[in-house]
């Protein structure tokens, strides 16, 4: 397990670098300059060069990146050009918003996809299969921008049920504070990822239907209603673990269009506004931690198939 | 507790006893499962009836799509324009086969470069195995750990966008989890019987790839692709969504659909419905003809490998596509 661990560890080490090093160079090669971005077209030459003498912006590429490292190694994220603030405390500031709205949608999408994917797999090729695949397909085509205006048409704007806008409060115990403005944004991510789970559900229910044990679960005279709940529940969910698992990066890196469309000011938007607007420090800084998500979600992945099947062990790598 | 015991109890991945023989039955089994499929068979049908729409209908239904004519904007449904006008004078029902061809021309070739460099990259990866396999699947997490959407948006910036450039972009996202299916389902079949018998007749190793281990390898190849096409459509709506699809006078379903979601609650329905259902019918079919292949190729997996093709699974994974944008 240790030396599982450390290579693991030591791959991730590996990744999270090249990562860093692809997002630094692929945004220096955006056209146009930061300070351009920040200061405005009208800004003189002398600010311009104030500001990129301030920020480093002219010291050749590697020399950069060597100092953003040893910047990074020592926690500092680097100060925001736009924002004035440091990378971290806006960070800080908006990641929990984003745990909670990806992580509410993707509570909400699986507690629907698990039970419809078991109903669909024991009524499988039937009418009410057939149907749920139809919608279930209907909302894996919809794009996201589409479905998120669609709730606000027909919510917010018609029956007033709900606001448009997400809560617009700076701290997470505001935003909860204000769950009715809650619900559009997060119905609207868990309906968009909701086919996925249930398609991955159906067909491994569908696998472990034909297994031979559950003929032995049912010949002890379990009910089906036990049968499903305990034994094919639990065979059947691994596959879905690695997809959530590899669907942690998202709850760091937000999700764009959905904080866009509600103004919900989370790692999206953040992301989003720094991509434009040249940001360095933002980008790199998002790009990190949402490179360390990717890695732990994946390594939590795995480690969740080991507790809940006991027959995969990674003993000894 | 009595099912972990159960559980533990049953054998592993069954050695499969295939050959090659059976494996090229198994293909007649696939097909005739496929043939007999109604997802199957209702998902080429749209996807033919979508295609004719786009590529036939402006030979049928002649449209100008590429002046401005503000004398007859937004006009509603009726006399020479079935669909209407949008908001500069093009005709609604002319512009949405544009648009279809736009994205569907996309879609395919997203399709076919993904699954083409993709296949290779994975084999190559999964044959060689060692520090090559570790290097090359580095890369590959590099590329996965960045949020394609932000991704796209820095890459949009540097190139200014058209139809080929759009194309190369998104397949650039779209290759990396084709790569990593396929390097799977190659790790998973290097240690059957038939690939080792074919190594000791002497196969080379680009013999081995072409002849044993891709025509293995070809369903999940297959069945992501399909998934890709509809992948890459949604793709371009967001990115139009963005304001970074195709720039006008070029037209696809997305930047269509978020043109007229501005006009939504005015009641310009006819910008609105129209682009959205082609777009959701187009995804839907190839998602349905996806589906169908998988559950065509199940049929093979569960005659392969009876005691747990959820063995398979694990190894191999199926085409996760990820979170939409």
């Amino acid at each position: 397990m240790t030396a599982y661990l450390t290579r693991r560890v030591g791959q991730a080490l590996a990744v999270v670098v090249g990562v860093m090093i692809l997002t630094f160079i692929l945004i220096h090669m955006e056209p146009g300059s930061a300070a351009r971005s920040i200061l405005g077209f009208r800004a003189t030459a002398a600010r311009v060069a104030i500001f990129n003498n301030t920020y480093g912006l002219n010291e050749p590429l590697y020399k950069q990146f060597g100092t953003y490292l040893d910047q990074l190694v020592h926690g500092n994220f680097g100060i925001s050009y736009y924002y004035q603030q440091p990378v971290s405390s806006l960070i800080a500031q908006r990641l929990p918003k984003d745990i909670v709205l990806v992580g509410l949608s993707t509570v909400l999408a699986l507690l629907i996809a698990i039970p419809l994917g078991i109903y669909q797999a024991v009524d499988r090729n039937r009418i009410s299969d057939n149907l749920l695949t139809g919608a279930t397909f209907t909302l894996y085509a919809m794009p996201t921008f589409f479905v998120a205006l669609l709730l606000i048409g027909l919510l917010a704007v018609q029956t007033h049920v709900f606001p448009p806008v997400a809560p617009q409060n700076q701290t997470v115990g505001g935003m909860l504070a204000d769950p009715r403005a809650l619900v559009l944004p997060v119905v609207t991510l868990a309906l968009v990822t909701l086919a996925g789970y249930s398609r991955y559900m159906r067909s491994s229910v569908i696998d472990t239907l034909a297994q031979d044990y559950l003929r032995v679960v049912r010949a002890k005279g379990l009910p089906e209603r036990l049968v499903l709940s305990r034994h094919v529940l639990r065979n059947s969910i691994l596959p879905v673990i690695t997809v959530v698992g590899l669907s942690v990066p998202n709850i760091v890196g937000g999700a764009v269009i959905t904080e866009d469309i509600f103004n919900y000011q989370g790692m999206g938007q953040l992301y989003y506004g720094a991509a434009v607007q040249h940001d360095f420090p933002i980008l790199l800084g998002a790009t990190f931690i949402v490179g360390i998500a990717t890695v732990v979600g994946n390594l939590a992945a795995d480690i969740a198939y080991g507790i809940l099947d006991p027959r995969i062990r990674h003993a000894g790598g | 507790m009595p099912a972990a015991e159960i559980t533990r109890a049953a054998p592993d991945a069954a050695a499969p006893e295939a050959g090659e023989v059976a494996v090229r039955g198994s293909g007649r089994l696939i097909l005739s499962s496929f043939a007999r499929n109604w997802q199957a068979r209702i998902g080429i049908g749209l996807v033919l009836l979508i295609v004719a729409f786009c590529f036939l209908g402006p030979v049928l239904y002649r449209t100008n799509q590429v002046t401005v004519n503000l004398n007859i904007h937004d006009l509603a449904p009726g006399g020479g324009h079935p669909l209407g006008t949008d908001d500069t004078g093009y005709d609604v029902l002319g512009r949405l086969m544009l648009g279809g061809q736009s994205s569907l021309e996309l879609g395919f070739a997203v399709s076919v470069i993904t699954t083409v460099v993709g296949t290779v990259y994975g084999a190559v990866a999964g044959l060689a195995g060692g520090i090559v396999d570790a290097i090359m699947m580095r890369v590959l997490d590099t590329f996965l750990a960045i949020p394609a959407l932000v991704l796209l948006l820095v890459l949009v910036n540097i190139f200014s966008p058209n139809l080929i450039i759009l194309i190369a972009l998104i397949s650039m996202l779209s290759w990396l989890s084709v790569a990593r299916l396929v390097r799977g389902e190659v790790l998973s079949l290097r240690p059957r019987d038939f690939v080792l018998a074919a190594r000791m007749m002497g196969s080379t190793r680009n013999r081995l790839l072409r002849r044993h281990l891709l025509p293995n390898a070809i369903g999940v190849i297959v069945v992501s692709a399909t998934f890709t096409i509809a992948d890459a459509i949604l793709y371009l709506s967001t990115l139009s969504f963005l304001g970074l699809g195709l720039p006008p006078p070029h037209a696809d379903w997305g930047t269509m659909l978020s043109n007229g979601l501005n006009d939504l609650f005015d009641g310009y329905w006819w910008l609105v419905y129209p682009p959205a259902v082609l777009l959701i019918i187009t995804l839907i079919a190839f998602s349905l003809i996806g589906d169908a292949i998988r559950d065509s190729l199940d049929v093979r997996l569960q005659r392969r490998l009876p005691v747990r093709t959820c063995a398979w699974w694990r190894r191999t994974g199926r085409p996760w596509r990820g979170r939409k944008p």
